[in-house]
């Protein structure tokens, strides 16, 4: 069974076609990369696919289940689980309250009224020791939005990754990165466990062609491509679309 | 981490010496106080904690209402008329005042939550006109423009009565302390913190897997039924319930009391409570002058302490910590 299932989705934009019928699937534990030239469709992909916007037409499933009519919170609940391409942080509130805010969410240690009104302690250890993976330690008491861009763009992954996801949708988790913050991006996908299907939007080919399986092409909202690394490298259409946008 | 650990211990004990200080104090104003005096203090104690049931939707959950009185004026209406006209002790009518003003709440939050922002802000107005309204035209009932007059003190049980100032004051200072505390320990739990994570990104937290509209829809019920708890005993306490409990007036007021002492901080809007009944008796009350000093406070706030007095003295305290 697929991880992920996408059938037929179309998406229009009051005359704008932003996508039109995409269907592809991605196997349990997959690392797939999307790409496609700046307003491809990637990104609404990705918000029909979480539950941010609805399709126009087409059908969704998650592990063999229908969420196509399911809302954002619910598929999370599921399991899924995304970044934002334009940073989505609790800002005015401190980085370690952010941590602590999905940890809270995905929290199933008590019934849930006790966990509505009592502080689990237990993941304020878990969070100090996500920020010390992250090194964001000595900015725990910071605001999130006193952070630099690059601190608050990998803030963004580990609330995503904080929640134990079985699905995870990254939005070009390097961009706005510094050279030195990428290595540590990088290595942190890199040891994500199998368990965890990776879809992921990138423009740094070298971060992507590293950490993909399979990749699929957006074009005009048209899936262009589909396939391996090494195929799509050697496919004429996409170096064409590259060459010819950029 | 460690340090952040015992700067917060030194500073909840702090707020534990505090707590039990103003418990201290406020058991010995009725020795203290004259009668007038003495009622002052229990109206403030009355709006602070209208004020803090405000906030947890304005400064927590970030949902701006221009209509918070109308749950004051429902659950003082409901005492009001359980008292006078079916004779009930106040341990039966305040639970049940309560548990209407939840009902119309429940009912409220279900229109009202279908909007945000200004709109929000629009909708929660125009049904507190709709409660002032009723209240204002069904005379048979309420009395309309005259009011519920002749409220009887609570007994407590038979031959107890708390018709005295000082047993009144007690009555009034134990439920208000009790509701103080469990609005104070709802905003500090899990369920406030998501309060305030969605005050910050509501696309965030559902994300995360949040059920935002739920957090809304409780977090404005339970604003609701605090607002219910201080109107009650604002009725009981002034004898008297009138359309203006409802009002468009008080639920401008109990706002500017949240911006004016600093929203999202709760002790913010007990404080500009405080500040606002005090210059309501000095200057006398309902008067086109206390209207125009209302307005004025609001301007100087809205230019000079955009996050309320909390907030200046926090950025005060910043810029003397740097120089
Ligand atoms: N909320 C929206 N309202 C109207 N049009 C939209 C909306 N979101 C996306 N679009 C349009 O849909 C098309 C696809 O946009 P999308 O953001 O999905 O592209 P993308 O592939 O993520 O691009 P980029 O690489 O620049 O992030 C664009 O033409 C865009 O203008
Ligand atoms: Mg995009």
């Amino acid at each position: 069974m697929s991880a992920l299932s996408v059938t037929d989705i179309s998406r229009n934009f009051e005359g704008v076609q932003a996508l039109a019928n995409v269907s592809f699937e991605v196997a349990p534990g997959e690392r797939r990369l999307i790409i496609g030239p700046n307003g491809a469709g990637k990104t609404t992909l990705f918000n029909i696919l979480a539950g941010s916007y609805a399709a126009s037409s087409g059908r969704v499933a998650l592990f063999g289940r229908d969420i196509t009519h399911l809302p954002a919170y619910a598929r999370a609940r599921l399991g899924l689980s995304r970044t934002f391409q334009i940073t989505n942080l609790f800002f005015r509130l401190t980085v370690l309250e952010n941590v602590l805010l999905a940890l809270q969410a995905g929290n199933t240690t008590a019934s849930p009224v006790l966990r509505l009104l009592r502080q689990d302690r237990a993941l304020l250890a878990q969070a100090d020791a996500l920020l010390a993976r992250w090194e964001l330690s000595e900015h725990a008491g910071h605001a999130a939005q006193d952070i630099s861009y690059g601190q608050q763009r990998q803030l963004d992954i580990l609330l995503a990754m904080a929640v134990a996801p079985k699905v995870l949708l990254l939005d070009e988790p390097t961009a706005g990165l510094s050279a030195a913050e990428v290595p540590r991006v990088k290595a942190i996908l890199r040891s994500l466990a199998r368990d965890t299907t990776v879809l992921m939007i990138e423009h740094d080919m070298d971060v992507a062609f590293e950490l993909a399986d399979r990749i699929t092409v957006l074009h005009q909202g048209r899936l262009l491509a589909e396939g391996n690394v090494e195929a799509i490298r050697n496919n004429p259409q996409v170096t064409e679309i590259y060459l010819g946008s950029d | 981490m460690r340090a952040a650990d015992a700067n917060s211990s030194v500073k909840s004990r702090g707020i534990a010496a505090l707590f039990i200080l103003t418990v201290l104090v406020l058991a010995v104003l009725p020795d203290l106080l004259s009668t007038y005096y003495l009622g002052l203090v229990i109206e403030i104690l009355i709006f602070a904690l209208f004020a803090m049931s405000l906030d947890l939707l304005i400064g927590y959950t970030g949902m701006a209402s221009l209509g918070h009185a109308a749950y004051f004026g429902v659950a003082a209406y409901a005492v009001g008329l359980l008292a006078i006209k079916l004779h009930w002790s106040v341990w039966s009518a305040l639970p049940a005042a309560l548990i209407i003003v939840a009902a119309v709440a429940t009912l409220f939050g279900l229109l009202a939550l279908r909007t945000r922002g200004s709109y929000f802000l629009m909708i929660t107005l125009a049904l507190s006109q709709v409660a002032w309204g009723i209240a204002f035209g069904w005379r048979s009932l309420t009395g309309g423009d005259d009011g519920l007059p002749n409220l009887p003190r609570p007994e407590l049980a038979a031959h107890w009565s708390l018709a005295g100032d000082r047993p009144f004051y007690f009555f009034i200072l134990l439920l208000e302390g009790a509701g103080v505390l469990l609005l104070t320990r709802l905003a500090t739990s899990p369920f406030g913190f998501a309060l305030r994570g969605i005050r910050e990104s509501e696309t965030r937290m559902q994300a995360l897997g949040y059920d935002v509209w739920r957090y809304k829809f409780a977090a404005f019920i339970v604003a609701a039924v605090f607002a219910g708890l201080a109107g009650a005993l604002y009725a009981y306490y002034n004898r008297f319930v009138s359309p203006d409990y409802l009002g468009v007036f008080r639920s401008a007021e109990v706002l500017l009391m949240v911006i004016l002492g600093g929203a999202g901080t709760l002790i913010g809007p007990a404080i500009g409570a405080a500040v606002i009944v005090l210059l309501e008796n000095l200057v006398s009350a309902y008067t086109e002058r206390w209207l125009i000093v209302i307005g004025t406070i609001y301007i100087l706030v809205a230019l000079f302490a955009p996050n309320g007095i909390i907030g200046f003295i926090r950025d005060f305290r910043a810029r003397r910590a740097k120089s």
